[in-house]
């Protein structure tokens, strides 16, 4: 078992705090399944040569699953020049989690970039992201009322606290998700495609079972172009059904043109 | 924020992906800091073939520091030729002036505060304390 990174200076009233969803991320990425095809994607394949890859976290809250994969990307990826950043609409969570990859790494030769405030990968450069992480907000619950978030994302200013409004609002963000709990991870699938680089991007999604994972990886493996998905992880089983799951999207077909080259001389 | 994440970084709006001036997004009234890391030498070799050399060099005379050269240093630019006295063999090798450099243009200079433009449609992103606000309130529906 590999080390969670400490979470400890994170305050937790308006930050989510690390849960089953975030420990079934940390178990499945460090899965020797899913590191031996990490491996096979960023250090044995001919794409490895492109350079670090890039890990982007959308919805980082706390960083614990970004400074897990920072800390141990030599044993994740084969090779520990990885990049990583984030992004979440909480500004709190955004200073949070920089805090908990930069004291994760303190001691690794990973680089940690920064923790962007922003919606979903919106800000990231087109195809610039080699791995994408994402536990959205996935319970089906009236979605936040966000014409509140300037008001309530604004850095406090020396002496003043957040009041009970604010905090509510802002660890609403992290769980509800719309009918199906699927409004937050529907806009994030639809950037996916245009995200991911094009040689070697592979997403983790987390999804529950009311998100109808069967559905959604239907869905994905219709967009066509290779593109893949299969659930990697899962937790809670309860008479056959996951309550938590990890789905793997990828596209196939670079692998196969990779192979391909690879054979040849 | 480091100035190697502006590398990755582009305008929020949409409309924006497909314009070419929307990358890179151009640094005013920014306020830099150093903050100091250790260089590896490895790592930043691995870092050449991801950076968008032209766009970073934009964004580096516009924050008035040092101009980077015309063209991308290779992996050998990074290494500082062995000297006669250091022993060849054993010792790792040690970076050169570009890389240095590079370190410290790429990891060790942040803007602190301040606001990035996007060069398309001329949207403001400010920078508090670090951390970059990329909202917009069509994300907020
Ligand atoms: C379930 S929490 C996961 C937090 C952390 N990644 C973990 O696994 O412990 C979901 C996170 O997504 C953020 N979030 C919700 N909607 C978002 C959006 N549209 N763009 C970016 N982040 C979002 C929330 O603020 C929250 O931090
Ligand atoms: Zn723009």
């Amino acid at each position: 078992m590999l080390p969670t990174p400490s979470t400890s200076h994170v305050c937790f009233d308006r930050v989510y705090e690390p849960a089953e969803d975030s420990y079934l991320l940390l178990d499945t990425l460090s899965s020797a399944s899913e590191t031996s095809f990490l491996h096979g994607q960023f250090s044995t394949s001919p794409a490895a040569a492109e350079g670090s890859p890039l890990v982007l976290e959308v919805g980082v809250g706390s960083g614990v699953v970004l400074a897990f994969v920072a800390a141990n990307a030599g044993t994740l990826f084969g090779r520990d020049d990885i990049l990583t950043i984030g992004t979440d609409l909480n500004r709190f969570a955004c200073e949070a989690a920089a805090q908990t990859v930069q004291k994760a790494v303190a001691t690794a030769p990973t680089r940690f970039l920064d923790v962007v405030n922003g919606d979903l990968a919106s800000s990231v450069r087109p195809h610039s992201i080699d791995v994408l992480i994402f536990n959205p907000p996935y319970v089906p619950a009236e979605l936040p009322d966000y014409s509140h978030h300037e008001a309530y994302n604004e850095p406090l200013s020396a002496g003043k606290s957040t009041t009970f409004e604010q905090d509510s609002y802002l660890l609403e963000l992290s769980y509800a998700g719309g009918p199906d709990g699927m409004v937050v991870t529907r806009r994030m699938l639809e950037q996916l495609p245009t995200i991911l680089s094009s040689t070697r991007g592979v997403a983790y999604l987390l999804l529950c079972a009311q998100n109808k994972p069967e559905v959604v990886k239907q869905e994905i493996r219709a967009w066509g172009q290779g593109w893949m998905a299969e659930t990697v992880g899962s937790s809670g089983k309860k008479a056959g059904w996951e309550k938590l799951q990890i789905i793997r999207i990828w596209r196939a077909n670079t692998s196969i043109l990779d192979s391909i080259s690879s054979h040849n001389p | 924020m480091k100035l190697l994440t502006l590398n990755f970084l582009t305008c929020a709006i949409k409309t924006c992906k497909s314009s070419p001036s929307s990358f890179p997004l151009h640094p005013r009234d920014a306020e830099l800091e150093i903050v100091e890391a250790d260089l590896n030498l490895k790592f930043l070799e691995n870092i050449l073939p991801r950076l968008m050399w032209d766009e970073l060099r934009v964004v580096v005379d516009e924050l008035g520091l040092p101009t980077l050269p015309p063209t991308i240093p290779t992996r050998a630019d990074l290494v500082a030729p062995s000297s006669p006295t250091s022993s060849s063999s054993s010792s790792d090798p040690a970076p050169s002036q570009t890389a240095r450099d590079l370190h410290r243009i790429l990891i060790e200079t942040c803007v602190r505060e301040g606001k990035l433009v996007c060069g398309n449609c001329g949207h403001e992103y400010a920078v508090k304390e670090g951390v970059a606000n990329f909202l917009l309130p069509a994300h907020l529906v």
